[in-house]
């Protein structure tokens, strides 16, 4: 044993004299994390993509990448004698021929799933507790592209099986291609190689799907983690927990147990989902053919937004010079990502220039501190989910036994109604709860206890705070809206950046104009010699009752 | 040696030794009357409605069944010559069922959709009001009006009889539309949607598409021919009967279902589980 451990030593030493990176290994093993399942998130989707790769892996050792046109003979018979492309055979092939193939296909697809979900609710969890602020735009930035590839590589595998539903979908980016005006048709024959569907599109999305994509994903998870490590990761905020610090646990010996029993965790649970509930059973779908579309035809979930957005896009297609624009995809399917996008990556600096605030931030912020900024996240839920269900409209239709056209009238008000009347009510919740933090801090903690006064008057007791659970409500900054300035100075010379700077307050004001202030020293000190004059009455009147 | 048969002969001799010498009891007559009223009864029970059913040729004392029973059940809205009854304001209440034949019936009645137990979007699959006697009597009935297509033989509907691949090409192409790949079923607009086929009888199957009910069109034998409509018939029952490869079906609705699932399922046991493992704290 110990010649074991002293060969070991050996190669350690050889390797660290000629690279000296025993320094830099110190250093960074002891790397502390902080405990929150919040903060996990996005290790679900770490996770999930590494067993997607694994699983994807085994996956391209039998698919066939070509629609080369075949009359099927394997091992299913309801389809036996039915022609289709190889890319559809093979997936059958996989499915009932190779020795664990079906398993891996429902890891590949539920894997991918929750690989989707995690980056959408860790991203979630990024802008409601605003760990996307300075220093950490980059990493906002590069994870908004994540997801926009994972997206991408979702869907271009969705496409390759080539069965009826993804055949559907391929027909669908046709579709909103050629709305583009002018270039529309010809990016169409460009993708497609000639008409549509061709022979080509199975190999070509083939190569995207199984190298350029993940590969880039590889690559941005790379940086994404280095950006991480490098700047440390953001912690709540609390009594000992500063903008300097980070508490939590070291990396070695303990995150990195945490994290790697946790790995095992999401592969467990996606292999045990796989394992119980099918999906996408492409032999019930049959192979894909340009004339047959089914009902029930939908895309996987993180598409849906923009197949519910097709859905309920009324049929406007004006002509312009004698060429229709129709508007009715072009909007929901080209205009719609980019102005959902848009305004995504480019929210930290949104804020930043609303708020005026170019700090670094470590603390979190509990999300009813920024109201307006959770109001505008649940906003975005708000419609996003809308057209997500208008993506099912026929399937929620069904199951809820409601007419379809009630759901997409529906959602067509909502997505104006509901989108803003969520991001008001949002608003008015968190900062009732500001009130209650600020009740909290003033006057105690409600113990629940009735007093009644001699005059007959009747109060609660409260109980002031400990000193640790006073500093997690009031730690936070106060927020107060910019001011413009005057117009003009002293001399009465108009300044010339008024116009801005208006503009900025009237933003800064929508953000900060109705946010509950943390009670300030003085008035913390009025309210507990308030409560205990209080306190000393009830003293008085429980010892008069004895 | 005694013979085999001896002792059964033996036993019936003594049988009616007894019966011979009870005749005269009092209780006899009475006991004789009881097991003709039950002989004659019982033989009836089980032989008059598969008589009645046998007789192919409606005869015209079932076509007068037929129309006492439609004069009660259906009167009401398609009118008392099945003419159809369209109020003032244009809205039809019933339509007119001349010339639809003995298999609309068949379809309708047989699956419980009529009798329809309010006007609505559409009339659904329920409980069916009528016995079969009585079915095959109001469709006697109403294929008397004028001629129509006729409930199919059963060889026609045998699903054992057809090419399921076939079939599921042709579904896929005439039917998958609103029924969905498998026969799920699936929404159509204003409230009206395309029923699943699961669980649907082969011979129900073949009326619906010779007579196009609700919203379905008519598939006539021109447009499929009586084996592709076997075809169809063989891939639903293949398919229905087909298990789930792949684990619990989830409906196999699709990729909406599938999206519930992971969130639901996938993110919320996997929040669950980190929930968990941040509380399992270290004391470093």
């Amino acid at each position: 044993m110990s010649a074991i451990v002293n060969g070991a030593g050996k190669v350690v030493d050889f390797v660290d004299e000629r690279i000296t990176a025993s320094n830099w290994l110190k250093r960074n093993i002891r790397k502390v994390f902080p405990d929150h399942w919040s903060f996990l998130l996005g290790e679900i989707a770490l996770f999930s993509f590494i067993l997607i790769l694994l699983s994807g892996v085994f996956l391209t050792l039998w698919f066939k990448p070509s629609m080369a046109h075949i009359v099927y003979d394997g091992a299913y018979t309801p389809l036996r004698g039915t022609g289709m492309s190889e890319a559809y055979a093979s997936t059958l092939e996989l499915s009932f021929e190779v020795r664990g193939g079906l398993l891996m296909r429902q890891v590949h697809h539920w894997g991918a799933l929750v690989f989707l979900a995690a980056m959408s609710a860790h991203m979630l969890r990024v802008f409601f507790t605003g760990a996307f602020r300075k220093p950490r735009e980059m990493n906002w930035l590069v994870g908004v592209t994540l997801l926009f590839l994972g997206v991408a590589t979702g869907f271009t595998g969705y496409s390759l099986p080539d069965d009826l539903l993804s055949g559907t979908g391929l027909r669908i980016i046709e579709g909103g291609m050629l709305a583009i005006p002018v270039v529309g048709t010809y990016l169409s024959w460009l993708l497609f190689g000639g008409e549509y569907p061709g022979d080509d599109i199975v190999s070509r999305l083939y190569p995207l799907h199984i190298l350029l994509f993940p590969g880039l994903i590889i690559l941005l998870v790379t940086v994404h983690l280095m950006l991480l490590w490098y700047q440390k990761h953001t912690h709540w905020g609390g009594s000992g927990k500063t903008n300097k610090n980070v508490v939590g646990a070291p990396f070695w010996p303990v995150y990195v147990f945490k994290a790697g029993g946790f790995q095992f965790i999401v592969f467990g649970v996606i292999i045990l989902m796989a394992a119980t509930i099918q999906i996408n059973p492409v032999w019930f779908w049959g192979p894909y053919d340009p004339a047959v579309v089914s009902a029930g035809t939908q895309p996987d979930w993180y598409v849906g937004f923009l197949d519910g957005a097709l859905r309920v896009m009324p049929p406007w297609e004006p002509e312009i010079f004698g060429y229709p624009l129709t508007l009715s995809v072009l909007i929901p399917a080209i205009i719609l990502p980019g102005l959902i996008l848009t305004p995504l990556a480019l929210y930290p600096w949104i804020e930043q220039y609303a708020t005026g605030d170019r700090r670094e931030h470590h603390v979190l912020d509990r999300p009813r501190n920024q109201p307006v900024r959770t109001g505008i996240g649940v906003a975005f839920i708000t419609f996003y989910l809308q057209l997500w269900i208008a993506g099912g409209n026929d399937f929620f239709a069904t199951v809820l036994d409601i007419p379809v056209n009630w759901i997409t009238r529906f959602i067509q008000f909502g997505l104006i109604v509901l989108t803003p009347l969520s991001f008001w009510v949002t608003k008015r919740i968190c900062i009732g709860l500001q009130r209650r933090d600020r009740d909290t801090l003033l006057h105690g903690r409600e113990t629940g206890v009735i007093m009644v006064s001699p005059s007959g008057e009747f109060s609660e007791l409260h109980e002031p705070l400990d000193p640790h659970s006073a500093y997690d409500l009031a730690f936070r900054e106060r927020q107060l809206p910019i001011d413009p300035g005057p117009a003009t100075d002293a001399n009465g010379v108009p300044n010339p950046s008024y116009k801005a700077n208006r503009r900025r307050a009237r933003l800064s004001r929508f953000y900060f104009g109705d946010v509950v202030q943390k009670p300030t020293a003085e008035e913390l000190e009025a309210a507990q010699h308030h409560e205990l004059e209080r306190g000393d009455r009830q003293q008085e009147l429980t010892s008069g009752q004895q | 040696m005694k013979s085999p048969s001896s002792r059964p002969a033996g036993r019936r001799s003594r049988l009616s030794r007894a019966l011979s010498s009870r005749r005269r009891h009092p209780l006899a007559a009475i006991a004789v009357l009881v097991a003709v009223l039950f002989t004659c009864g019982g033989a009836y029970a089980a032989l008059a409605p598969s008589a009645s059913v046998s007789t192919d040729a409606a005869s015209s004392t079932q076509i007068d069944d037929g129309k006492k029973l439609f004069a009660v059940g259906c009167a009401s809205c398609h009118g008392l010559g099945g003419e159809g009854i369209v109020k003032e304001d244009g809205t039809v209440l019933g339509p007119s069922l001349i010339g639809v034949g003995a298999a609309a019936v068949d379809f309708q009645v047989g699956t419980g959709r009529m009798p329809m137990a309010a006007p609505n979007a559409q009339a659904e699959r329920k409980p069916v009001a009528y016995n079969d006697e009585q079915i095959a009597a109001l469709s006697a009935y109403v294929a008397s009006l004028a001629p129509g297509p006729d409930v199919p033989d059963e060889e026609d509907v045998d699903p054992s009889a057809g090419d399921v691949a076939r079939g599921g090409e042709l579904f896929r192409a005439n039917c998958a539309q609103c029924h969905n790949t498998t026969g799920q079923g699936g929404a159509l607009s204003m409230g009206q949607y395309a029923p699943s086929l699961t669980g649907v009888s082969p011979k129900h199957i073949y009326e619906a598409m010779i007579t196009g009910p609700q919203a379905m069109p008519v598939f006539n034998d021109e447009t499929i021919p009586a084996q592709d409509k076997q075809d169809i018939i063989a891939f639903l029952k293949s398919v229905e009967e087909e298990p789930n490869p792949g684990g619990l079906g989830i409906g196999r609705a699709g990729p909406v279902a599938e999206g519930l699932w992971a969130w639901l399922i996938g993110i919320g046991v996997l929040i669950g589980m980190a929930t968990w493992i941040v509380t399992r704290s270290s004391k470093s």
